[in-house]
């Protein structure tokens, strides 16, 4: 990214990059142009963004009850869907690695986890919530889905790019497949599957207050509902409630971060 | 009986291209065994032929009076974890502690769930404590094994070999890596376990002095082909000419 | 997994005990096993699952594909298709306006251009909200003020992509090599020419490679803009899954794989050739 670059003639005006500025500016003419974008509900808009804030403020926490047990579930999702996502992730990230498996395992595995990946979370929550109902269990179903679509796959990249040449040596002892596992490649990528799994804790965090909003549990369903109900104030309170969630959470996984450094 | 017998071993990853062409070698006596030959010939395939991490595509490798080339499975890691390999690059497991990259020599002798739980029975680690107190690395048992120089680097990849307690030994160019004082010192390391210990040790070299040295018996190849098999002393320049080709370099 | 729970002593005197970690970072790690543990037993107690929807549920997912099969590819020329466009116009659209706020949020973050810890850290502050904000939240809240439609979810996308546009570019220009800029100050260069020719040549490629990076993730978003009213392939979703119209479903999560898919495609084919 930053490498010195050496300029034949710095100040050339770049033809490329010309081009792209026109072709930019023609899409968004053309964009503008064909798209019901209303600039008069614009404009109306900017007044009825004033009032709204006026609306949001001060926040309304007096139904701190359903806020508290909201965020509980929120928590609650994120914590097993994590669990399981990550313990899930070690093993199918293990199958779809190139090097350590035959083509006939890993490119199913992978298309697997292209699949788990394509999809927002939220349109998976949508599957789940007809699927298994209304609630927390969709939710879980929904970020466990996404961790695997997230771990595996950077961990299978991780593992490809290990020295082969530990694996060989183990094998070299007579160790079995799973012990060549064990202390040929794990050793190798450990730290970094640590670090991939802190980070999706934090993500499946921020998305379980998320999923709410097409009824799979945690603070988003009363977001929504607040929102539709144009209840402002309470709004503003859940709103709250996430971003300090949010906070915390980044707080805690810098620091389990430092102590796995 | 012989500790280890290849016979008509031919390997070629391309049909028309062979690495090896008909190998016919009996390891009979402990000591020395040096291969020398240039880079490419196949030294290192045929090492890997010996203890399966390649497969060969004809031929038979006898060992313990099982055919290594045909065997599969459990059998295949039970005939490895008796033949001990050292490796050029050391290849130890860079995020592991001296001691665990010694201890993984036993991983054949263990199941992958005691493995898990790194569950090594005492008198393995005792033994590992032995084998780095033998090879003079005690004091760096807890260090991460990327922390060592290449020369205690390799130290610590004999030791594990030593702890598969092998009944041969393959070194595939274990000095090359090296600087010429470090490299004798592991050379005269490998002599005494290939004479005290009673070990035949199958040695990869490409410095023919080196190799006069220390070996009892040397193997030269050229092109995948076995071209000389005898006593160090009966190495002539000929030989020499034959296996690496040209003579400006012998002078 | 085990990497921690190694330390084996050996019963013989003598010899050291093996211990892998030092006795402190050993019980950091332990407590931090400890804690997630605790809590994932006690979430696992306390959340409110229904177990038998969960057995229920590959009879009920088999069932809603039977219902998704065959597809209504018939939607596909009548709405899906315009609904499609939308959605890559919001992400497209969204992800420009983004660098309205981004660029100069960038420069003031960038503690090489501009010395003032103060302003560096206003803009940092702007930053961090735009990202800790998920764009669905934004586009609820655009919904409230512009009502239904495409503009609240450009606006949406836009002000999410700020904040990771914004951080970004400016960590680029926080690698710039310094003697450049140092030279043509030298020369007496004003200070846009400076940032022009010095900062702008070489942070160029991350630049971009940035925004593509940005737009990729705004597809994926928004397609589901639409679930609250923001438009798009989610209005057409939503509409379709209300009305229990599966085939039509199918049909739209169809057209969501197969433009995202392609996206990634381009996207990291063309920040190959960028790098």
């Amino acid at each position: 990214m930053a490498a010195i670059k050496t300029h034949a003639n710095p100040f050339k005006p770049s033809l490329g990059s010309r081009l792209l500025w026109l072709g930019v500016l023609v899409y968004l003419i053309y964009a503008v142009v064909t798209l019901d974008i209303g600039w008069d509900r614009f404009i109306l808009g900017l007044e009825q963004g004033g009032r709204l804030v006026d609306r949001l403020f001060p926040p309304n926490f007096n139904r701190w009850e359903i806020l508290l047990s909201d965020l509980i579930e929120s928590l609650q999702i994120a914590i097993i869907a994590s669990v399981f996502g990550i313990v899930i992730s070690l093993f199918v990230g293990l199958m779809a690695a190139r090097n350590l498996m035959p083509n006939i395992i890993s490119i199913p595995v992978r298309v697997f986890i292209a699949l788990c990946r394509t999809f927002h979370p939220v349109i998976i929550a949508i599957l789940f919530v007809k699927a298994v109902g209304f609630g927390a269990l969709a939710g879980i179903l929904t970020l466990i889905v996404a961790s695997v679509g997230f771990i595996a796959k950077l961990f299978a990249e991780a593992i490809e790019e290990i020295s082969f040449k530990q694996v060989e040596a183990i094998r070299a002892t007579g160790a079995s497949f799973a012990s060549t596992i064990l202390f040929g490649v794990l050793p190798q990528v450990f730290s970094r599957f640590i670090g991939f799994s802190i980070y999706q804790l934090d993500s499946n965090l921020r998305n379980s207050t998320m999923v709410g909003i097409v009824g799979a549990g945690g603070l988003g369903g009363t977001l929504f509902a607040a929102f539709q109900r144009f209840d402002y104030d309470f709004v503003t309170a859940i709103l709250l409630t996430i971003i300090a969630l949010i906070l915390v959470g980044e707080a805690l996984s810098n620091l389990v971060r430092r102590i796995f450094q | 009986m012989s500790a280890l017998e290849i016979r008509g071993l031919n390997h070629a990853y391309v049909a028309s291209k062979p690495i090896l062409h008909d190998i016919n070698i009996a390891i009979n006596e402990p000591g020395i065994i040096a291969i020398i030959g240039p880079s490419g010939t196949g030294k290192s395939t045929l090492l890997r032929c010996i203890n399966r991490l390649i497969q060969p595509s004809s031929g038979s490798i006898i060992f313990q009076e099982a055919d290594i080339a045909r065997v599969q499975g459990r059998s295949l890691r039970e005939l490895r974890r008796q033949i001990g390999m050292v490796f050029q690059e050391y290849n130890l497991v860079e995020r592991l502690s001296v001691l665990e990259n010694v201890l993984t020599g036993r991983l054949g002798y263990m199941s992958a769930w005691n493995a898990w739980r790194r569950k090594f029975k005492p008198e393995d680690i005792d033994r590992a404590f032995e084998l780095l107190d033998f090879v003079g690395l005690s004091d760096f048992a807890m260090q991460r094994a990327d922390s060592l120089s290449g020369g205690q680097r390799q130290r610590v990849g004999i030791a594990r070999a030593l702890m598969q307690a092998p009944r041969i030994l393959l070194a595939d160019e274990p000095t090359s890596s090296l600087d010429p004082k470090t490299s004798v010192e592991i050379m005269e390391l490998l002599k005494t376990l290939a004479t005290d210990r009673g070990i035949p040790t199958l040695v990869n070299i490409h410095d023919v002095n080196l190799a006069r040295r220390y070996a009892q018996r040397m193997i030269g190849m050229s092109g995948g082909k076995v071209v000389y098999d005898g006593a160090p002393s009966g190495i002539t320049d000929d030989h020499l000419k034959t296996i690496y080709g040209g003579e400006s370099w012998l002078q | 997994m085990n990497s921690s729970s190694a330390s084996i002593s050996t019963k013989t005197g003598g010899n050291p005990k093996w211990q892998r970690f030092t006795a402190a970072e050993r019980t950091a790690r332990y407590m931090v096993y400890l804690v997630v543990l605790a809590a994932f037993f006690a979430s696992l107690r306390t959340v409110e699952i229904i177990p038998e929807f969960l057995y229920d549920a590959p009879e009920q997912l088999a069932d809603m594909f039977t219902r998704m099969w065959p597809m209504d590819f018939a939607s596909y020329p009548t709405t899906i298709h315009g609904a499609m466009l939308d959605t890559l116009h919001i992400a497209t659209l969204g992800t420009l306006l983004s660098l309205l706020l981004a660029i100069p949020l960038a420069l003031l973050n960038a503690r090489n251009i501009v010395q003032s810890l103060w302003l560096n850290w206003i803009a940092k502050f702007f930053l961090v909200s735009s990202r800790s904000v998920n764009s669905l939240i934004w586009a609820l809240l655009f919904v409230a003020i512009f009502g239904p439609g495409v503009l609240a979810g450009v606006l949406a996308v836009a002000l999410r992509s700020v904040g990771f546009v914004g951080k970004l570019f400016s960590e680029a220009l926080e690698e710039v090599n310094m003697g450049t800029v140092e030279a043509l100050k030298a020369t007496g260069a004003s200070p846009a020419s400076v940032l022009l020719k010095a900062y702008w040549p070489q942070a160029k490629p991350a630049f971009y490679s940035v925004v593509l990076f940005r737009w990729d993730i705004n597809v994926r978003e928004s397609a589901v803009l639409g679930l609250v009213g923001a438009g798009g392939i989610g209005v057409v979703l939503n509409d379709a899954m209300n009305l229990f119209q599966w085939p039509k479903v199918a049909m739209a999560l169809t057209a969501i794989f197969v433009v995202v898919l392609l996206i990634e495609l381009l996207v990291v084919n063309v920040r190959k050739r960028l790098i």
